[in-house]
């Protein structure tokens, strides 16, 4: 046996071990500070708090009301408008009332109830399969209000959140998205929202980085620039009694979606007592 | 030992040499999917899983099979399987290599793949497959290294390595029961859902694995002149046969939950496979092809004048591992993509830089496999000529 070869080949393992381990330093998000401790997981502090939003599904019928949210949201968070929808971000859209709630349609559902719009967006659930499946806690629920975070600079891009989420609430990035986000005069993002890298996931966070500062989500604010669209979104702990979310959920009839299995969504919706008379045709 | 593969016929370079062009080919195409994105690959939003995992999910069922001749050789002292062992288990330390490399290709943001290892999370099921498969390649490298060595020396190998091999045992199963638990514990996903995934999964390996360890064996006959000897070869087939047999009737017992109760969430993916939804049936003309040919093969082999022939066996095997290539690498995966859990049907097929990638895959794994026999054929040759 060759003894200085074996030792050659040894040494070649060794190496590729290091390079191995040496790998992720080379990744310049390990270097910037937005991943560190502002954006993850701190003590539980005030424990109990779980933000939650109501949805008036028939004040969201019209369509400014839907397309205020929207706008407002993709622009908040620089949110990319790629126009292949097998490549698309959503962080809050509309899809049809069968599609949103496939429980509550049947066979004598009028078309127009199939397809009314309805607002989705992430339901933060209780119980998020997203969190339970993520093998780099890259999303994780945050104990002191209930947001289902995501770190952009965590994730690994394995796409097991997606396959995991039963609401479709989570978009990855399958191209760098800076070519679709929407630009000022000078060319500049129009948000100072952090844009993304390609190959990471993304959704809703309940506007985390609003309330940090004592606001609301973006969406929610939007509605008040809309005449006459007061209640088609109300945000609000729906652990507090006294919170206008509660009020709503005490007085009126409200479901989530898919209740069935149990991740206990956080986003409610009222849903409506009549459907349009005709079938929707523009889409937000 | 290691030197003999650095020494070797013209043929064993050829060999080589076709498996670095592959795999020249694929890293070609990955250096373009890492510049642009996963774009380059048909997944999408609503099917944001596609040929890199359906491989890896068919290929642990490969690396998983060696249990099937390392269980009856050192458990039963079934001694036929003496020179088939280190063969299957080099094949799982390359079906493990695959496997992992599969992972790898697939992620979005692959220099943070040790964020797995740096922020471990025993909640996920993804964390445990790492875990397994990466304890799986160590246990098959160490213990295929070690007794190769041994037989070189022509000593019995050293004691401390048998707890190991006791350990790869029930590690075999352990990796496809974690893959399959990938799957099967995602209330988003009703076609994945099923409490026969993991038993599936098992049964299909050992038909598809043993399967493959048959051509190799043949293979490294004609081309090595190393015989496994034709009791091994005959044991193996009575593996397969009703491996096949065990995975044919699981997939029956599936359909007839899903189909009898008719609960439209479990019948769509079904309906999806053999006659389309909505006018979507990419997988039609596949599933169709496959599943006509497990039961070809499960009956065919069930004969044993049939499977005792090499001319009737050789096609078997092949046409064993087309159909379980079918069914899991790739319609199982696709399929639970479809329809979306908001009810859109989106169909995928893979694009050109993804098979190049996923080729490139495979030739890795290739390598990685020729090397290794060649390792086991010099020093068996020379035990022979001494």
């Amino acid at each position: 046996m060759n003894e200085s070869r074996r030792d050659f080949l040894k040494l070649l393992g060794l190496g590729t071990v290091g390079a191995g381990v040496a790998l992720p330093l080379l990744d310049p998000a390990r270097w910037t500070p937005a991943a560190s401790a502002a954006t993850r997981p701190g003590p539980v502090a005030a424990a109990g708090r779980q933000w939650g939003m109501v949805v008036d599904v028939e004040k969201c019928m019209r369509e400014d009301v839907r397309r205020a949210c929207v706008e407002a949201c993709d622009r908040e968070h620089n949110v990319p408008r790629i126009p292949d929808p097998e490549e698309e971000v959503k962080w809050m859209w509309t899809d049809d009332y069968e599609h949103v709630f496939p429980d509550e349609v049947h066979a004598h559902t009028p078309e127009s109830g199939r397809t009314a719009p309805v607002l989705v967006l992430c339901n933060h659930c209780t119980q998020p399969p997203c969190v339970k499946v993520c093998p780099t806690a890259a999303t994780w629920k945050r104990e002191e209000d209930g947001i289902v975070m995501m770190d952009m600079h965590r994730c690994i891009g394995c796409r097991y959140c997606m396959a995991a989420c039963p609401f479709g609430a989570r978009s990855f990035n399958w191209r760098d998205p800076r070519a679709w986000v929407e630009r000022d005069a000078d060319g500049k993002p129009v948000s100072d929202y952090p844009t993304r890298t390609a190959g990471v996931v993304e959704k809703c966070t309940f506007c985390a980085e609003r309330i940090r500062v004592g606001g609301r989500p973006a969406c929610v604010e939007a509605i008040e620039q809309v005449p006459g669209a007061e209640g088609a979104l109300t945000f609000g702990d729906v652990n507090d009694p006294d919170s206008d979310v509660s009020r709503i959920l005490r007085e009126r009839n409200t479901v989530v979606r898919r209740e069935g299995l149990g991740t206990g969504p956080n986003v409610y919706y009222i849903l409506p007592a009549s459907f349009p008379a005709t079938a929707a045709d523009g889409r937000v | 030992m290691l030197q003999n593969v650095f020494h070797g016929s013209r043929r064993y370079w050829a060999v080589l040499a076709l498996w670095t062009l592959l795999i020249l080919v694929g890293l070609a195409a990955y250096s373009r999917q890492f510049a642009e994105g996963l774009s380059v690959t048909g997944m999408s939003r609503d099917v944001s899983w596609g040929l890199y995992i359906a491989q890896f999910t068919f290929m642990v069922g490969v690396a998983a099979s060696a249990v099937m001749v390392v269980l009856p050789y050192y458990l039963h002292d079934y001694k036929a399987f003496g020179r088939t062992v280190i063969l299957g288990e080099f094949l799982a330390v390359s079906a493990v290599v695959v496997c992992m490399l599969f992972v790898f290709v697939d992620m979005g943001q692959p220099r943070r793949v040790l964020n797995v290892l740096l922020h471990p999370r025993p909640n996920s099921v993804m964390f445990w497959d790492f875990m397994v498969l990466g304890g799986y390649l160590l246990l098959n490298l160490v213990i295929g290294v070690v007794t190769i060595e041994a037989e070189r020396k022509e000593a019995p190998p050293p004691r401390w390595v048998r707890p190991l091999i006791y350990l790869s045992i029930p590690w075999a199963v352990s990796i496809h029961t974690v893959t399959a638990f990938l799957y099967s514990g995602l209330g988003a996903r009703p076609f994945w859902m099923t409490a026969i995934l993991a038993p599936r999964f098992l049964a299909s390996a050992f038909a598809a694995g043993p399967s493959l360890l048959i051509l190799l064996a043949l293979l490294v006959r004609r081309f090595g002149g190393f015989d496994v000897g034709r009791k091994s070869i005959g044991a193996l087939s009575t593996i397969v046969t009703y491996a096949m047999a065990i995975n044919v009737f699981f997939v029956l017992v599936e359909m007839f939950t899903a189909l009898y109760s008719a609960i439209p969430h479990d019948v769509h993916p079904f309906a999806y496979l053999f006659t389309g939804l909505e006018g979507h049936a990419a997988l039609r003309p596949w599933t169709w092809v496959g599943d006509v040919l497990a039961v070809a093969c499960a009956v065919l082999l069930l004969v044993p004048s049939v499977r005792h022939q090499e001319r009737w066996l050789v096609p078997l095997c092949v046409g064993v591992i087309t159909a379980l290539w079918i069914e899991k690498g790739l319609a199982l995966v696709i399929t639970g993509f479809i329809p979306s859990p908001l009810g859109a049907i989106t169909e995928y097929a893979p694009t050109a830089p993804e098979i190049a990638i996923t080729v490139g895959v495979y030739a890795v794994g290739g390598f990685v496999l020729t090397t290794l026999y060649k390792v086991v054929l010099s020093v068996r040759e020379r035990l022979q000529s001494a």
